[in-house]
């Protein structure tokens, strides 16, 4: 320990904000993969989409401790109002999104007022019933959203007017990809300012977040609406990148499937949704090709060990190990961005 | 000069059992003031009135002459009216660095800002550690919450109150469950709060409350009993009768 109390505060303070190494080289590598990976742009596009929509559901799980069991009720929100958008007004990539995002927002907005009230079990059951009954009237309104067939003969134009769609997915890839990173730079810096912090406090304990002067509903209802908007923002290139929208957007499988990857890349510290898009998408690839019937065994065998050994452990134990092997002092169970 | 805080006829029933009955109650600017009563005695309920975690059934809170009957909670502690709780309510994933960066941040209209790093402004640093010094806190600022010791995340838990500039600050039984070796911390922290502080002290301990409060108020049965000095109280055969015969045993 060195200087003054004041400049410790400040340099632990400063580190939850500063660019570790391990997230830069993440970066560098989705980045090269445009270069690297030229035939995989494809699944890449969808897994990036699938990130940050777990990416968005870490914002209010991970950090306000709102679990949600309706959170594709944004994504296919967000799904529809761009396909829709590029069949009705214009094929602008960026205007559909823009708009998408808004409009999933406003959404967000409007049905936070309630999971306002009440905890885990109830929140759980509305955020599942309000995907429901947007699922269902996407399902009725067969003359605006194609229904069961799903939403035809979306065209997109290019991306900024120069880069058109094309088949190999590369544009889609590099579209997704800087969008998603735009506004995961935008999440981070939220999650670590005073706003992040009064988030996590109310995660943490909502009645002392209270008694100390934070106003928990209003709070709630900002993070919501963000995190619809990030939801709508990932629904909106999942139509644009893919030109098609089908029921599956919004269904009750999509919410639990992004929960899942979720738990298993860990909440509260940004990277887990894309961890677990990952391992969930990987693993969902290689197992199926070994045994097509059975995936989500495999898939519910690791979240139940996951949950049974406890997230913290492992990586505390790894971060020994790993000490160890360069013969540091053993760490603290720390965090890379705020979070547990 | 008005009351820091004042309540007139506060009352507040649940279905037929009335909790708090018809007390009206004044706490001196600067006072030393402790509540007591047996369990059961409303303490709790009142507390909740005060702070707004409960619409009372009737009568009228005053905060510095302010009518915050109707207030929300948070607005309250905006005010300057901050309680801490009997049990621990802290943010266990967040370490006390974090803790009372939020207050502070919160109490100087910060708590919007989502594009600036917490910790960038000197001013909120500094407060966090001069209120970290005050606390014993500093050999600690970095660690989890909840790994510290229990004593430690006691003075934390009255640090954080007070990390929202209190004009009137609520303590119940701060030093409920703190284990002897650590007790003298946490007293001598209690009896440093600065003098503009207004100071209620709910308490079920007898050593504390004689050497802390300069005024003692008996609840009873959700009423105000009596009220009066230290020698007053410790002298009351009534009060002897219905609180402290019971607690020798307690």
């Amino acid at each position: 320990m060195q200087g003054t109390p004041i400049d410790t505060a400040t340099r632990h303070l400063a580190e939850t904000s500063r660019w570790k190494p391990l997230e830069c080289a993440f970066w560098l590598v989705a980045f090269g993969a445009i270069w690297l990976l030229p035939s995989h742009h494809l699944i890449l596009n969808e897994i990036i989409i699938t990130a940050l929509f777990a990416m968005s559901l870490d914002l209010i799980l991970g950090y306000a401790g709102i679990a949600s069991l309706g959170h594709a009720a944004f994504f296919g929100f967000g799904a529809y109002f761009a396909g829709i958008f590029a069949i009705l007004v214009i094929g602008d990539p960026l205007t559909g999104l823009v708009l998408a995002m808004l409009a999933s927002g406003a959404l967000g907005f409007i049905t936070s007022f309630l999971v306002l009230r009440g905890v885990d079990l109830a929140r759980l059951m509305v955020t599942l019933g309000v995907a429901l009954v947007l699922g269902e009237i996407a399902n009725k309104m067969t003359w605006l959203t194609g229904g069961a067939d799903g939403l035809q003969g979306v065209m997109m134009g290019p991306v900024l007017g120069l880069f058109e769609f094309d088949l190999y997915g590369r544009t889609a890839y590099v579209y997704s990809l800087v969008v998603t990173f735009l506004l995961f730079l935008l999440a981070r810096r939220i999650v670590v300012s005073p706003f992040g912090l009064s988030l996590r406090t109310i995660r943490d304990n909502p009645l002392r977040a209270r008694a100390i002067g934070i106003p928990v509903n209003r709070r709630l209802i900002a993070v919501y609406t963000l995190a619809a908007a990030y939801a709508g923002a990932a629904g909106a290139l999942l139509a644009q990148t893919t030109q098609f929208v089908s029921l599956d957007v919004i269904a009750l499988h999509r919410s639990a499937d992004v929960l899942l990857m979720l738990v298993i890349g860990g909440t509260g510290y940004l990277y887990g949704g894309f961890a677990g898009a990952i391992v969930f998408k990987v693993l969902q690839d290689v197992i199926s090709n070994w045994t097509p019937q059975y995936w989500t065994f495999w898939i519910g065998l690791i979240l139940v060990i996951l949950v049974l050994i406890g997230r913290e452990r492992m990586n505390h134990q790894a971060a020994v190990l790993w000490a160890r092997l360069r013969g540091k002092p053993e760490p603290r169970p720390r965090t890379i961005v705020g979070g547990h | 000069m008005s009351a820091a805080l004042e309540t007139v006829g506060l009352e507040k029933r649940f279905g037929g059992i009335v909790a708090t009955d018809n007390v009206s109650f004044r706490l001196e600017p600067g006072a030393r003031h402790a509540l007591i009563g047996p369990n059961g005695a409303g303490k709790t309920t009142f507390v909740n009135l005060l702070t707004g975690v409960l619409q009372p059934s009737a009568g009228t809170i005053r905060l510095h002459g302010e009518d915050i009957s109707a207030m929300a909670p948070e607005r309250r502690v905006k005010r300057g009216l901050v309680r801490t709780f009997q049990i621990n309510q802290l943010f266990a994933g967040m370490t006390p660095l974090e803790t009372l960066g939020v207050a502070v941040s919160e109490r100087m209209g910060h708590g919007y800002e989502f594009w600036r790093p917490a910790g960038s402004k000197a001013a909120v640093i500094d407060e966090i550690v001069e209120i970290a010094t005050r606390f014993k806190l500093v050999d600690v600022l970095e660690e989890r919450t909840s790994s510290l010791p229990y004593g430690k995340q006691r003075l934390l838990e009255i640090a954080l109150a007070f990390a929202c500039q209190p004009r009137v600050l609520l303590l119940d039984e701060p030093a409920a469950g703190v284990p002897e070796a650590e007790r003298h911390d946490l007293l001598a922290t209690v009896a440093a709060l600065p003098r503009d502080v207004s100071v209620l002290l709910i308490e079920h301990d007898m050593d504390l409350v004689f050497s802390f409060a300069e005024r003692i108020s008996v609840l009873v049965n959700g009423a105000l009993f009596t009220e009066g000095t230290v020698s007053e109280i410790a002298n009351d055969p009534r009060v002897r009768a219905v609180y402290l015969g019971e607690s020798l045993d307690g």
